[in-house]
Order: C-alpha cells, then structure tokens, then sequence
C-alpha cells in the first residue's frame, strides 16, 4: 500500500493500548489504558485522542490496522466460548495426553496444561481414517445426529471437529460440519482439516480446540468494532493483524481468529525487518523489552523466520511444553521473563537469578515507591546511572534511588557481599546474560549463528541494555528506531496485507513428481490469493514457497525457499542442490549418500509493500548538545563515568556521539557505552557502531 | 571483598551460566540433526562438557534421567583408554559399552576434545540411543550381551577431523538400519564441535587459558549446595523393598539408604541376583536412576555436575541385578532401572513424611512392533512390507502430596510419545485406541494417574510382533499415606489371549493387540477425598460410579451430582 495514505493502527496488550496514526506527513502515538470489559472502548479514546492532535477526521483516514491479544487472554483466563470437540472413537483423550512427558525433569510438583475442553465434552464419533487418506470406517452419520441433543442440552456455542489423519482426507470432518450446520445453524464449527491441515495430532486438535474456544468471543468483538468505527464516521477498511506478521481481512479473522494470537509481538518484528530494510541491514536481531519479558527474533534480508507452532499460556517459566500449542504460521521468536520489572533473587548456590517472576506496574519495581520490596532490572538500571530518576515515563513516575539501592541490597548484596554499585551490576549482568544466551540458543534452534549481526532494539527497556547486550554477542551494530515505546503498533503500519497457505504433503527427492508439486502449489496458491485479493482488490502480489525438507528419518524439518515457477521433472537435483546447502549451512556439514524428503509445502501471498526509503548516513559533525551529565557505570572499568546527558528531540541527523553518553527521550534513554558510538541517521534513528579496536578487546 | 574479586565473582558466575547454555545448544543440534525417533521426538539423549581430569561441569536437561550420572562417568573410561596427552585436535572417541556408557548397546557416547591455545582445556561428550544394533533386536530376550548386537569398544571415530570410514563400514554392516545409525553418529559428531566451538569461544572472551578455576567453582559451590540441602533433613538409615514382575520370576529390588552429613548413601544390598534374560543393570546406570530419584526430592534445582552428584552415593552389590557383570544381558535394563525412583522415594518417605509421591508405573509401556522375514514367531510374514517401530507411550504416575499424580505421563524417564499419526506413516499399523483407562489410577485424597489403553493392529492384515518390556503386571504400582494401588496393566490379545509382559510374541494376522497400562498409586486416605472432585471425574469417566461408591464412599445423583446424604453415610460406615 502507498506510503502516502492516512493509516492508523491499534495494538490492544494486556496493560495499554497502543494507537499509532500515520499521515503520510507525521506519526502520531498514543498510549491509554485497555478497557477490558469492552476493548473497543479504549480503542475509541485512543483514536479520538490522537486524529485531533493530528487534524484528521475519521472519514479521511484509509485504512486502520488492528492487533490484540485478546484471543490469547481469552486461552489464559479460560474465558472462552462453550465449546465440545468431536473426535475419532478411540481418541477422545490425544488432545489432554499431549506429549505424555513432564516439561521440567526435577519437579514432581508440575501440573500439565489445562484442556481447554473438559472429557465429558470431548464426543466420540465413529469413523476412521488411514495414514494414506483411505477410508477405515465409514462416518457414522446415524451417530453424529444422536450428538445433536447433547450439544444442545450442553449449551455449546461453539464445537471442534478434529478426526485422525484429517489432514490427509478431510471428507469426514466436512460432513460433519455439513450436518451440524443443518441442525444447528446458530453453532459455530471449527474443523482440524481446515484450521491446520497437518500431521500430528495433538498439535491439529490442540488448533482446532483453540480456534473453536475463541471464535464466538473474537467474531461479536471485531464485529461490535467494526459498527463502532462506522457509526463514528470511518469509512475505511478495518484490518487485523495476525501472528504471522501479515494483515487479514475481518471474515478470515472471524474464520481462524487462532491466527490473531501474538500478534503483537509480530507486529515489533515487522518493524524490525523495516528499520532492516530502510538501514540496509542483511543480518539482523531484532530485541524487544518491556516489563515483563524480552522477545529475540531473527531478520535476514529483510524478513523474519517463520514457524508452524507456538505455544499459548506457558505457565511455568516460559519453558516449552508448559502451554497450549498451537499450529498456525508465526513469527518465529523466543520469549524469556526478562523485563525491567523481573525480580532478582539468590539461590542455594549463591547464583542471582533474574526472572521470570515480574514486579508488574503495580507495585512495580522498588524505586517507584509505591510499596514495591523486590529489587528488579529497573532498580539495577536506576542504580547504574542509566535511567535518570525523573523525566521516568514521560515524566508521570518519579524514582527514588534510594529504595531501588536498599532493595538490591537486601536482595543480593547482603547475601552476595556486593557492596554497591557491584549487587546493581551483578542483577545487569545476570539478565544481559541470560538474554544473550536465549538469543544464541534460540539461533542454533533456527540453525542460524548470531554473529554478525546488527542489534534493532525497542520496547522501554531495551536501549538500556542494548549495548551490553551487543557486547556478550559480539555485535558491532546498533539501531533504535524513533517511536520505540510504541514499536509494535508502528510495525502494524508496514506490514503487507498477506496470507499463508500450510499443506503436509509427502514427497521423497527419489519419487520426485513434478505434475502434483504444481498441482498442489497453485491450489495453495488459489487459496491465499482469494484471501488476499479480497483485502487488497487490485494490488500488485508478491509471492513466496516454502518446501520443509530433512533426511529421510530425521524427525526435524529445514525450509528450503523455491522458486516461483512451474517445477519440471529434473528439478529433483535442484531441490537435492538447495538442501544440500541450507543444512551445510545450518549444522556444518552434509551427510553424504543420504536420501532426502520434503514433509511440508508452505505458499505466502501479500500485496506488494513499496521498498522504504533507505536511510542515509549524514555526515558527522551537526552539533550535539549536551543537556547535562550524570554517572554512569561503566562495566570495563567498573567505576563510574561522568557522561554527557543529550535530549534526543534535539538531536538533528549527524548529530555524532562518542560513548559513553546517555541519550533521554519521553518513554526510553539509550545507553552508548565506552566501546560504542552513536550518530543520528537521516530517519532520525540512533544507529551505534562499535569503535575501533582498542588494545583492550575482550567484551567483559 | 574488594571490587575485583568481587568481579570476578560476578564473571565466574555469567560463565558458568555460559557454560550451560553451550551444553544445552549442544543438546539442541544433536536433536535438530538426529535420525532415531528416540532422539528426535522422544528426546532420549544427553549432551555435557567434562574439565581434561574427566569430572563434568554441566549437562543439559534433557529426556533421560538415566543419562545422569552414567555419561558423567563415561568419559573417565575414554580418559583411561586414551589419556588426555595422547589426543589431538581433530580426534573423535565412540563407544557403546553398556558398562563404560548408559547400560546397553543402542547407546552410543561419542567424546570430543576442546583445544585452547594447543592445550586440551575440556572434553565434550553425548549420547542418544539408534534405532538399531543388529543383534536379535530391541527386546528384553537375550541371554548374553553378545546376543543383543554390534559392540564398540572405546575407539577412535575421527582422527584430524576425518571419519574413521572402516568404524563406519563395520556399523552399517552389522545393524538393520545402517544409514539412520550412520546418521546418528554423524550427529552425534557434529553436536560435540558445536559445543567446543562455544567453548573456545567463551575462553576467549573472558581471556581464559583454561577452566580449572571454573570447574572448581561449580563443583564446589554445587557440592556445597547440596550439601546445605541434605544438612537440613533428618538423619539417620530407612530401608525400603519393592517386589516387580521381572522376566521369568519376581524381582525385589531393596535399598538401604542413608542421610548423613556428608552425603546420601544408597545401598541396594539384599536386591535379586541378576536375570538369565536381558533386563540386567549395569551398576552407571543404577547409579543414575537411583540418584534421580534422590534429587528429585532433595536439591532439585541444583545443577549436575561432578560437586552435586558426588552428594549422592549409590552402591549394588555386585552380581545382583543391579550391578550385573559382562556378559549378562542387558537391553531391557531400563525396565528395572526405572523403578529405581520408586524404591528410594519410599526410603525417603520414612525419613521426610508427605514430600515424597506414590508409586507409579514407573517403566514406559513402549511397544516395540516390527514384521518381517524371521521377525515373527511362528508366522509366515509372506510378501507384507517389513517394519520395525518402537511406540513411545506410558501408564499413569503416582499421586503426589496435595496433587493427583499426572495421568499417561512418563515418570522417571522425562520422554516425549510419538505421535500415532506419524507412527502410522511409517509403519503398516493401525492404532485402534488411546484412551485414558478407567479406575486405573489408585484411589486417594489424591488420585493416581490414570493410565491408558491401547489397541494395535496391522494395516496390511499381516501378521506381526511386538517385543514387549513392560512390568507392573503382576505386582502393582503401591499407593503411599493410605492411598490404593494402580491397577496393574495387561498385555494380550483383543480376543482374549494373555500375553507375557517382556519377549518377543507374535501377534496373528487379523488380530488386534490391546495394552492396558497400569495406573499410578493413590495418596492419602481416598474417603478424604473432596466429593466434588470424585464427582468430576465420574463426569469425566475417569473414575466409574461404583468405583467412587466403593472406593471413595461417594454416592452421586442420577445428574452426577453428589448425593450428600448417602455419601456422609457411607464415609462413617
């Protein structure tokens, strides 16, 4: 879409609600409080509070943009709609066994998650179908219809339909859904072959549940936003954000509103990927921080990993297995409890640990003195010169560095005999690490090296510790974009309107078929573009296609991107070349003779997004003006610094500071350290390089 | 403390966390890149970093507790065999000696040295389990070690960074699968140098020559730790029995275990002699399951290394089953190792009252099926696709002190299932059912977990085989605080036929395999249960009707609800 339109864009969280208005000529933000009970009220004050101060009537502007996480808090408060599953006779219970393992070795105390459908809901129907799509047991329709009363009886709202091996022939699960319709038209029905048309079952009737949880609640919410936005005068398309980073239309929302979860953490990667763009970065991590936790994503030429899975409501220290999951196309991202309100505490060993237990706003950390005890990030940062104690937050919370020291003391100097400022640094230090150590975890499990890279950092609290975050990986670049505090709602403005297409279709290199890859890709092709072409009538489409490929019997995929065009018959070797490659890439080295296989075709299509402008680097030497100076710790030397204090509204582009230095706006300070430089670029971002090698190049 | 020691402090504190972030990246590619699904969907695997004297200073947390301790002390083996002097860079070290590595021949260890500065500063080693060693196969009917497949002594896998090509040759002649098996051990490979690289990497960040004065860190304030937990529990000597199924005759397996100021010290004297059949123990891995199910309920957030598992001391006497020699077989030991837990909990029950959970079914239920030429007793497979797949699956654990024990959840044993939908994909099997089984779980103020059933058959009408190592059939997962028994499992026929719980047995064409696992034991006495609760899982079907009459003195109304009346009627009778 044209740069030049009025956009706005809406990204409901948990706390705030972010709305960020874009008219071509200006940005304009603002933050109000979600109103829970009835989100699209806090949606109206944001917006009637930022079109003023712009001078924008509602029938001006073009489009609005919209993500939430409403769907995922209606998975974590169990707030959802009442919903049974009908299921193969014999597996009423995949869907709670889950992996039948314990996510955390040496707890014995570990509860597994919740279902969101209890056992008595869950209904067998009689029917089967093979691994091959064949038909074991006709469908039982005599059976099905003898359900009808008791989904009555029950008052379900809203029913799952999630057969074995349904993504291989979904015939049963569609007359299904055909004859439930007919009696109960009021129902809403979910199928597993429609919503995740993929092998594994826990994981497709786990999607299938969730979709069916949170459709009824999703499709009155978006369907009361929409009339609101009309009856007060917008006469634009309303367009929802989805996990996978691209923009759908209401009536597929309404249709796999699972799709919508995450989709504020997505929107911050697509601006990550457009900061990458506009900045000519090939090789980037994106690194958001908040209060509560850090989000790392990986961006490489231009676009973030994907992934087929993710997990809602991971109750026990984000680890893995302790969620819902769900298989929709993400935004591939890790997500650690490290924000600036984790509580830091030492255990057993004498080791701090930092997270994932959070102060939250209220109390809040230590130094905002509302009755806060726990010593967090935020009371570190305040200790270590980073966060000056007032201007905190635009000026609406004065900290009190005193109860910030007092609580580290008694939380880990005490314990530790660190006296200050060592307990600050030390709590730094432990949760610097323990993101750096997410990040290169997280890069081997995408096979991809953190090296290299150049740093993007948003969120309140991530151009605290960007730098040093930068150090331990040993990143020579930095940028922090304008609008930080409101990243993800800004993200929302650049991204295309898209949608993706996720088939499981098997397929050895030694039977290699070209007629059905085609077939298959241009029905997914089809598919994506009718949804497509209905948000964005006569845009140009970009296309792209993923095949997920491995050796034949490893059990973990690697994409491998195709061309778009029609494959030929000796496109085998092309496939065998293009695999060869990724995995030498990925894990170092091919394993010879071994025969390869593709599990998973996966077809993207967006409306064309018109490359940013790229920003320009312009010649140092604008005056920067120190506004003051302050101390700042300093993790070389381990002393303090006496630094110049610089406003970032004052800063022109090539404005040019050495570090240290500390660099203050409204919601954020950057901190430069001694080993950065920082320069402001012609897009007014703080885009940092790493000086010269000094004799002294060991990162500690 | 001065600034800089204080540094140091917070340096030695950031490596340390380092360090076990490398070993669980190690962890991660040798999943990423593994062919068996043990290792890639079960997580049967282990991954750690040892200093050059063979002590080891992290592990990553992976699927098998029975990795534990046994990898830890399998590189003092590679250290013995081929001293720290002699090894080059470039050098790769394999075995799969049950005795040296993790109790039985589909385990292969490969070991890896870190060079720094021309010196060797560490060692990397892993461990994941093949689908196949050749042999009669995965199974529990060996009769000696010999029987049971290919065996690698301590040898050289790569020297100068290239692969021994006639190691490789002689294993993939020997075993049925021979590219996932060279796969595996490539990845096995592969996974080491990763780990070194982060190492090296590490080293020379912080600007260190070598890792003594870290590895003496960890494994001092681990110990410490540990010791600081041990320091605050009764002391004094608990002695615990526990009979089980066994091959052909009951096992008991017995221990004595002891708090004292320095340590645990569990002794497992008075258990059976060892089996004629393959379910012996090799003493590493008694240690690891025993010591697992120690740590589980003392200093559980304690990391492992040399400094906290040398808190925990395991002994079994040797020629028991628990501490079996050369050649006995030993295929199947897991079967008897993962009851271990169980038997220490109890000892730990008398010394610490409510923090200790009933027994479960301990065991996995993992039906291994296979057809083909040979493969079926008594059968003529004919022209049907051969196969072979080991079903990852399990009964239901025990109850735990103020919580119901975890329904179809592998305890010890930290495993993933398989899915059916790729089980069925690659082999000609149809599962019929996989179900939670009713009343399983041992009644309690805290229910057992529920175990589950499951009905197999062939997809191609052929005949087929199943090499069954399953226990608790016999004799059942025991309730704890006045808590019932699991109900035990079953493994027969959908006809009728009883099957035995461990060997090899055909199933006929036509035929459908039914497995009932066993249940976990309750906590606590059942008519404490809150009636509501019972109630919901009689709605659930969890719990049958009569069964919460009978067992929990809960009567409900025709809509389920509880009948208050007659259910404080029968509580007092």
């Amino acid at each position: 879409m044209s740069s030049q339109r009025i956009r706005l864009a809406v990204d409901i969280g948990g706390t705030f609600t972010d709305v960020a208005l874009d008219t071509g000529e200006g940005l304009y933000t603002r933050k109000v409080l979600t109103t829970t009970a009835a989100p699209q009220d806090g949606v109206m004050q944001g917006i009637e509070a930022v079109l003023p101060e712009a001078g924008v009537e509602p029938a001006a502007v073009d489009l609005i943009v919209h993500g939430t996480t409403l769907a995922t808090n209606t998975i974590i408060e169990r707030k959802g709609a009442r919903t049974a599953m009908l299921v193969t006779e014999g597996f009423r219970d995949s869907v709670e066994m889950g992996y039948e393992h314990r996510f955390e070795q040496y707890d014995i105390n570990i509860d597994k998650p919740k279902p969101l459908v209890p056992r008595y809901l869950r209904l067998p129907v009689r029917e089967r179908v093979s691994a091959k799509g064949e038909v074991l047991i006709p469908l039982d329709e005599a059976g099905v219809a003898a359900l009808v009363p008791k989904l009555q009886a029950q008052k379900i709202e809203s029913v799952a339909v999630a057969f074995i091996h349904a993504y291989a022939n979904p015939a049963h699960e569609q007359r299904v859904a055909e004859l439930l319709r007919q009696a109960l038209p009021d129902l809403w029905i979910t199928t597993s072959s429609d919503v995740c048309p993929e092998i594994r079952e826990y994981e497709r009737m786990s999607t299938a549940a969730a979709n069916a949880y949170v459709q009824p609640q999703m499709a009155g919410y978006l369907n009361r936003l929409n009339a609101d936005l009309k009856t007060r005068g917008f006469g634009c398309p309303l367009y929802l954000m989805t996990s996978g980073g691209g923009l759908t239309t209401i009536e597929t929302a309404v249709r796999h509103p699972v799709r919508l979860v995450e989709s504020g953490p997505a929107g911050g990667a697509i601006l990550a990927c457009h900061i990458a763009a506009e900045c000519g970065l090939d090789e980037v991590l994106s690194y958001d921080m908040g209060g509560t936790t850090a989000k790392i994503c990986l961006i490489d030429h231009g676009k973030p990993q994907s992934s087929r899975t993710f997990e809602v409501d991971r109750q026990y220290r984000f680890i893995k297995g302790s969620g819902l999951p769900v298989r929709i196309p993400v935004i591939e991202m890790v997500e650690i409890g490290a924000g600036g309100g984790s509580i830091a505490t030492v255990d057993a060993m004498q080791r701090i640990q930092v997270g994932p237990q959070s102060a939250g706003s209220e109390p809040g950390p230590a130094c905002y003195g509302r009755g806060g005890e726990a010593a967090t990030v935020t009371d570190a940062d305040v200790v270590l010169g980073r966060i000056a104690p007032d201007g905190f937050a635009g000026g609406t919370v004065t900290l009190e560095p005193e109860r910030a020291e007092a609580a580290l003391q008694a939380a880990v100097g005490t314990a530790l005999n660190l006296s200050r400022p060592l307990a600050a640094f030390a709590v730094s230090e432990v949760v610097d690490e323990n993101m750096s150590n997410a990040a290169r975890v997280h890069a081997v499990e995408q096979g991809k090296d953190v090296g290299r890279r150049a740093l993007i950092a948003f969120g309140g609290a991530a151009p605290l510790h960007a730098c040093r975050m930068a150090e331990k990986l040993g990143l020579d670049r930095i940028v922090v974009p304008t609008g930080a505090g409101v990243g993800s709602a800004i993200g929302f403005l650049r991204a295309p309107v898209s949608y993706e297409v996720v088939r499981s279709r098997y397929l050895r290199l030694s039977g290699f078929d070209a007629a059905a890859v085609n077939d298959l890709l241009a029905e997914m092709q089809d598919e994506a573009s009718a949804i497509v072409g209905a948000g964005a009538p006569g845009a140009a489409l970009t296309e792209s296609r993923l095949a997920y490929m491995r050796y034949v019997g490893q059990g973990h995929e690697i994409t491998v991107e195709l061309p778009v065009r029609p494959i030929a018959d000796d496109d085998a070797a092309w496939f065998k070349q293009a695999f060869d490659a990724a995995y030498e890439a990925t894990f170092g080295r091919i394993i010879p003779g071994m025969e390869v296989e593709i599990l998973t075709w996966s077809v993207t299509v967006g409306s064309a997004v018109a490359p940013p402008a790229t920003a320009s680097q312009p010649k140092a030497g604008a005056t920067a003006d120190a506004s003051g100076r302050r101390a700042l710790f300093d993790a070389d030397s381990t002393d303090y610094d006496d630094v110049p204090v610089y406003q970032r509204q004052t800063l022109v582009p090539g404005a040019a500071i050495s570090g240290p230095a500390l660099i203050v706006e409204d919601q954020t300070t950057t901190v430069v350290s001694r080993r950065f430089d920082a320069r402001l670029n012609s897009l007014g971002y703080i885009d940092m390089h790493r000086k010269p090698a000094a004799p002294q190049e060991s990162s500690r | 403390m001065s600034s800089n020691s204080a540094l140091s402090q917070i340096h030695t504190q950031i490596m340390w966390n380092r360090l076990i972030a490398v070993v669980e990246e190690q962890a991660q590619t040798l999943i990423r890149t593994a062919f068996s699904t043990s290792a890639r969907e079960a997580g049967d695997l282990s991954a750690g970093v040892f200093d050059p004297q063979g002590r080891m200073l992290a592990q990553a947390v992976t699927g098998t507790p029975g990795h534990i301790n046994a990898m830890a002390a399998s590189v003092g083996f590679f250290l013995d065999r081929f001293p720290a002097a002699t090894m080059k860079p470039g050098d790769v070290y394999i075995t799969n000696d049950p005795w040296m590595g993790t109790g039985h021949l589909h385990d292969f260890t490969v070991v890896t040295p870190t060079f720094h500065k021309d010196r060797l500063v560490a060692l990397f080693a892993s461990t994941t389990h093949v689908v196949d060693v050749g042999g009669i196969g995965f199974g529990a009917d060996g009769r000696q070690v010999y029987d049971e497949g290919i065996y690698l002594p301590i040898i050289p896998l790569a020297r100068d960074g290239k692969m021994n090509e006639i190691v490789l040759e002689i294993v993939r002649a020997n075993v049925r699968e021979p590219i996932q098996v060279e796969g595996d051990l490539y990845s096995l490979t592969a996974c080491n140098e990763i780990g070194c690289r982060r190492l090296v990497e590490m080293m020379i960040e912080f600007d260190l020559d070598d890792v003594e004065a870290l590895g003496r860190h960890i494994v001092e304030n681990s110990n410490k730790a540990m010791l600081e937990e041990i320091g605050k529990l009764p002391r004094g000597t608990w002695r615990n029995s526990m009979r089980i199924d066994g091959y052909d005759k009951e096992v008991d397996l017995v221990a004595t275990l002891t708090i004292a100021e320095d340590g645990i010290f569990v002794d497992f004297d008075g258990t059976s002699p060892v089996s004629n059949f393959g379910i012996n123990v090799p003493l590493t891995y008694t240690q690891a399951y025993a010591s697992f199910g120690v740590r589980c309920i003392v200093g559980p957030t304690v990391p492992n290394n040399a400094g906290s598992l040398a808190a925990v001391q395991v002994m079994a006497t040797p020629g028991s089953i628990l501490n079996a020699p050369h050649p006995c077989a030993v295929a199947a030991r897991h079967v008897i190792g993962q009851m271990l837990p169980d038997v220490v909990m109890g000892c730990l029950y008398q010394a610490l009252g409510d923090k200790v959970p009933a027994e479960g079914t301990s065991c996995l239920w993992n039906p291994i099926v296979m057809g083909g030429h040979g493969l079926v007793p008594d059968a003529d497979f004919g022209d049907a696709t051969p196969f072979a797949v080991n079903l990852f699956h399990t009964g239901g654990a025990g109850a735990r002190p103020g919580k119901d024990g975890l329904s179809a959840t592998a305890f010890p044993s930290g495993v993933r299932n398989t899915p059916v939908e790729i089980n069925e994909s690659i082999a000609p099997i149809v599962v019929w059912e996989k179900e939670y089984r009713t009343d399983s779980g041992g009644a309690g103020k805290y229910r057992g977990g529920t175990g589950q059933v499951m009905r197999i058959s062939s997809a191609e009408n052929a005949p087929f085989a199943i090499s069954a190592m399953f226990d608790r059939v016999h004799n059942p997962p025991r309730g704890r605080s006045g808590g019932g028994n699991g109900q035990t499992g079953t493994v027969g026929l959908e006809s009728g036929k009883v099957m035995r719980a461990k060997g090899t047995q055909p199933i006929p064409a036509g035929e459908r395999l039914l497995l009932r696992m066993p249940g976990g034991g309750g906590f606590g006495n059942p008519l404490e249960r809150d009636p509501g609760q019972v109630a919901l899982d009689v709605r659930d079907g969890l719990v049958s009707t009569e069964a919460a009459r009978a067992d929990y003195g809960v009567a409900l109304t025709a809509d389920g609800s509880v009948d208050e009346a007659e259910t404080a009627r029968l509580r007092t009778a």
